[in-house]
């Protein structure tokens, strides 16, 4: 036996806070094996000196399980021998028994010392619910505290109290009783079951899975259910369902007469007199016009904190990123070590650390809408939209997020409680037009259309070209999810079955402690993929070095030092350097690469060069511009810069056609829109989905894509005469 | 207040209350709307639709539900019995 003692409630029962409350700051999060589901444990000291570990399981409504995340509370309490749960703290919010009794009765059937904790204790008496605590205890066998987690009352009676039935030799023994006909269906699955010591407790834990088992299987996605367990299920369903019975029905309506029954006696509800607050206030923000409105003005704001609040602090954390180069490489002596420390190492952590305001601030957002139960509301005006091209409701912030950032967006699927439809929205996140694509939209239109041509007399062609890419954009992530749900992630029709929570303040301590624990685990985690990629990379567009370059150049130099003075000179050494940087870089892996991939990328309308800037973008895709700039010999360059927009322009490939043309910018473009060229959603997505499988298919996907569309965009373009 | 002779969930009117008979939708899909608290004998009201008409809020249970049309429409119900 551990020492675990399982925190397991509803979704918004205040399972967290209450968790929270008891082990104080003390909390680690890790994963549970094999899933991405974060595990939070704390070791707390009760009264009498008893130390415990406390886990929070992921909030539920019921013990049912159909996919490996769903089986982790399931498995955690019906656990025998060492793994076997020391005792649980039940929690329920008090405003949603007739609900929320369901999991408790579930969870008190597996026969551990437990407390049930009423939580929102404040809200019900405002609501004037009259819960007869005594009667409760009795009527399901075990204490029951009543707390505010919130102002931290009822920690201490809870405290005591599981500390109480922790010590207690033996629990007082419960029972399961079924109606007759379960209880033959029972008996033919527990026939199937490892038999147990002839204990009590053993044996009702063994009737408590064996109920599990008729609700969870068929049709499910569990692993490591034996077949004789199995067969046993299907066989009795099977006969059930001859018999005109539907077991799933039975079992559910049994326990909701059990939990009916013990409230009929332990809670009064008064007659609602007046709508409550809740209902007031959606009256407003779910009005069929003004909801919308509020709905676009919050999502609106969530927007623009990603694109601009973030700005200043991302302009800091380059600031800096580039300060520490320059100090690096001025301190110490030139040479591989110090490129590497610069270029390899700093450039790394500055790839990682540039993406943390962004997810903080996305983080926030998403933790006060949530605590506040306007993320639920969310997810239920837009759920129509969304559920037309098969995405969940909850899958609109982080969509809407994509367009700033797939980083935080990728993070944000978090809130979607099916495994599936995480995945699927993560495999479409990254299609969404990010605002690092922005500068290579404005470099491309810049240089190969003229900016004071109007289209229609009204839009410039800047606007146009924006406007048409943020449609691909969408177009693109939507037949992707239509398409994707039919095949790669094709499962039940989703349903939405969301709770819509009453509206609650966020409290700040909350949101700062989600916020923080969000930016550490990336960092930890996808962080030190980024860094290792960044290297790779810089490795990569560095080596091997050619001794012949850098004595030819420094040749060229010594004549430029001697026959030249003054301003021509110095432009003249500035210029040499541009052009040993561009050589090298062609001569480095990545430059051959990007030399030995030109007859793939000629039909898109690349050449070389472009291929180059394309490898380049991998670290960020706006990097290709600053790589572009070294491959052109212009030296350091963005997406204003004339001096590269005039070498793209005159940059002829070697049958003397231009490189630069409307139509290879426009397929330059479209590239840029549908290629996954971002190592770092790679990495959290690895991070996010918990292996490298869907990063590895999402790369694959965006490249065909990509390729084949640009493609046709560029074959079509130029048969219809286009250049 | 209390609806007449509808038949499913989805044609209650806002404010409209009903009883569940029956959940006829497929079969992960009904299991967890009974889980939720959608048993037989249970008393719903339809709250409101969202702004964009699907999906819908219940009361159920003491609690706010919402669901699918495409789900509400697999819920038989019947007018529950003046209360006494």
């Amino acid at each position: 036996m551990s020492s675990t003692v399982l925190f397991a409630g509803n979704p918004n029962a205040g399972k967290t806070t209450l968790f929270n409350l008891v082990t104080g700051s003390r909390a680690k999060v890790g994963n549970y094996p094999g899933v991405t589901v974060e595990k939070r444990s704390g070791e707390v000291t009760l009264v009498g000196g008893r130390k415990i570990t406390a886990v929070d399981l992921p909030g539920t409504y019921s013990l049912t399980a159909r996919s490996a995340e769903e089986r982790i509370a399931v498995d955690a309490v019906l656990a025998d021998g060492d793994e076997a749960p020391l005792g649980l703290v039940c929690i329920a919010d008090a405003t949603t028994l007739r609900r929320g009794l369901y999991l408790v009765t579930q969870l008190l059937d597996a026969g551990r010392p437990a407390v049930v904790a009423l939580t929102m204790m404040d809200e019900a008496d405002k609501q004037g619910l009259t819960i007869d605590a005594k009667e409760l205890e009795r009527a399901i066998g075990c204490p029951v505290v009543r707390v505010v987690a919130t102002r931290g009352e009822g920690k201490a009676e809870l405290e005591a109290r599981l500390a109480a039935v922790l010590d207690e030799a033996s629990a007082p023994p419960r029972k399961i009783e079924l109606p007759s006909l379960l209880e033959a269906d029972v008996a033919a699955v527990l026939a199937t079951l490892p038999p147990a010591k002839a204990d009590d407790v053993a044996d009702l834990r063994r009737r408590a899975r064996a109920i599990w088992a008729l609700l969870s299987l068929g049709e499910d996605e569990l692993e490591g259910v034996s077949p004789s367990l199995r067969a046993a299920v299907t066989e009795r369903r099977r006969a059930a369902h001859a018999a005109g019975r539907d077991l799933d029905l039975e079992i559910v309506s049994w326990r909701y007469a059990r939990v009916d029954a013990i409230l009929d006696r332990a809670l009064r509800v008064p007659e609602r007199t007046k709508r409550s607050l809740t209902d007031r206030i959606d009256d407003k923000l779910m009005h069929p016009v003004l909801g919308l409105v509020v709905f676009a003005v919050v999502m609106a704001m969530v927007f623009q904190a990603l694109f601009s609040w973030s700005e200043p602090f991302v302009s800091v954390i380059e600031g800096g990123v580039a300060w520490a180069k320059a100090a690096t490489l001025a301190n110490l002596p030139p040479g591989a070590f110090t490129d590497l420390i610069a270029n390899g190492v700093i450039a790394g952590v500055g790839n990682v650390v540039v993406f943390v305001p962004q997810i903080a601030l996305l983080f926030i957002f998403i933790t006060v809408l949530e605590d506040s139960g306007y993320l639920a509301r969310v997810a239920f005006v837009i759920d129509r939209v969304m559920g037309g091209v098969g995405l969940h409701g909850r899958a609109f912030v982080p969509m809407l997020s994509g367009f700033a950032c797939a980083i935080p967006a990728v993070m944000a699927t978090r809130t979607i409680e099916s495994r599936r439809d995480r995945l699927l929205t993560m495999m479409v996140v990254p299609l969404t037009s990010c605002s690092a694509r922005l500068p290579v939209y404005v470099l491309i239109t810049a240089t190969v259309f003229d900016s004071s041509r109007h289209v229609f007399g009204l839009m410039s062609i800047g606007a146009v070209v924006l406007l048409a890419m943020y449609t691909l954009s969408i177009v693109a992530a939507v037949v992707a999810a239509a398409v994707l749900r039919r095949t790669v992630l094709r499962g039940p029709r989703p349903t939405l079955v969301l709770e819509l929570p009453p509206y609650r303040m966020p409290r700040v301590s909350n949101v700062l402690r989600a916020t923080g624990a969000r930016v550490r685990r990336f960092l930890t985690d996808a962080g030190t993929v980024i860094l290792a990629l960044t290297i790779v990379l810089w490795g990569l567009l560095t080596y091997p070095k050619d001794a012949s370059i850098s004595t030819h150049y420094d040749d060229l130099r010594a004549t430029a030092a001697q026959t030249l003075d003054g301003e021509a000179k110095d432009a003249q050494l500035h210029e040499l350097d541009d052009a040993q940087a561009s050589a090298e870089l062609r001569h480095s892996f990545g430059g051959r690469l990007g030399v030995a991939m030109e007859p793939a990328l000629r039909p898109l309308g690349f050449d070389w060069r472009t291929g180059i800037g394309i490898l380049g973008a991998f670290a960020a895709r706006e990097v290709f511009i600053s790589t572009l700039g070294v491959v052109y010999g212009v030296g350091e360059a963005d997406e204003s810069s004339t001096s590269l927009r005039d070498a793209l322009r005159e940059a002829k490939t070697e049958d003397g056609r231009a490189v630069m043309t409307p139509l290879s910018g426009v397929c330059l473009m479209v590239f840029f829109v549908l290629a996954c060229q971002c190592m770092s959603t790679i990495a959290v997505i690895r991070r996010e989905s918990g292996t490298w499988r869907w990063p590895a298919f999402l790369f694959a996907y965006m490249s065909v894509l990509a390729y084949g569309v640009t493609f046709a965009v560029h074959q079509i373009g130029a048969f219809m005469g286009f250049s | 207040m209390s609806a007449q002779a509808t038949h499913t969930l989805n044609e209650l009117p806002v404010g409209g209350r009903g009883r569940v008979l029956r959940v006829g939708c497929a079969r992960a899909s009904a299991l967890r709307l009974l889980e939720m608290g959608l048993v037989p004998g249970t008393v719903v009201e339809l709250v409101r639709r969202a702004p964009l008409g699907d999906p819908i809020e219940l009361r159920v249970r003491g609690y706010s539900l919402s669901i699918r049309g495409a789900e509400a429409r697999g819920i038989e119900i019947e007018a529950p019995e003046p209360s006494p």
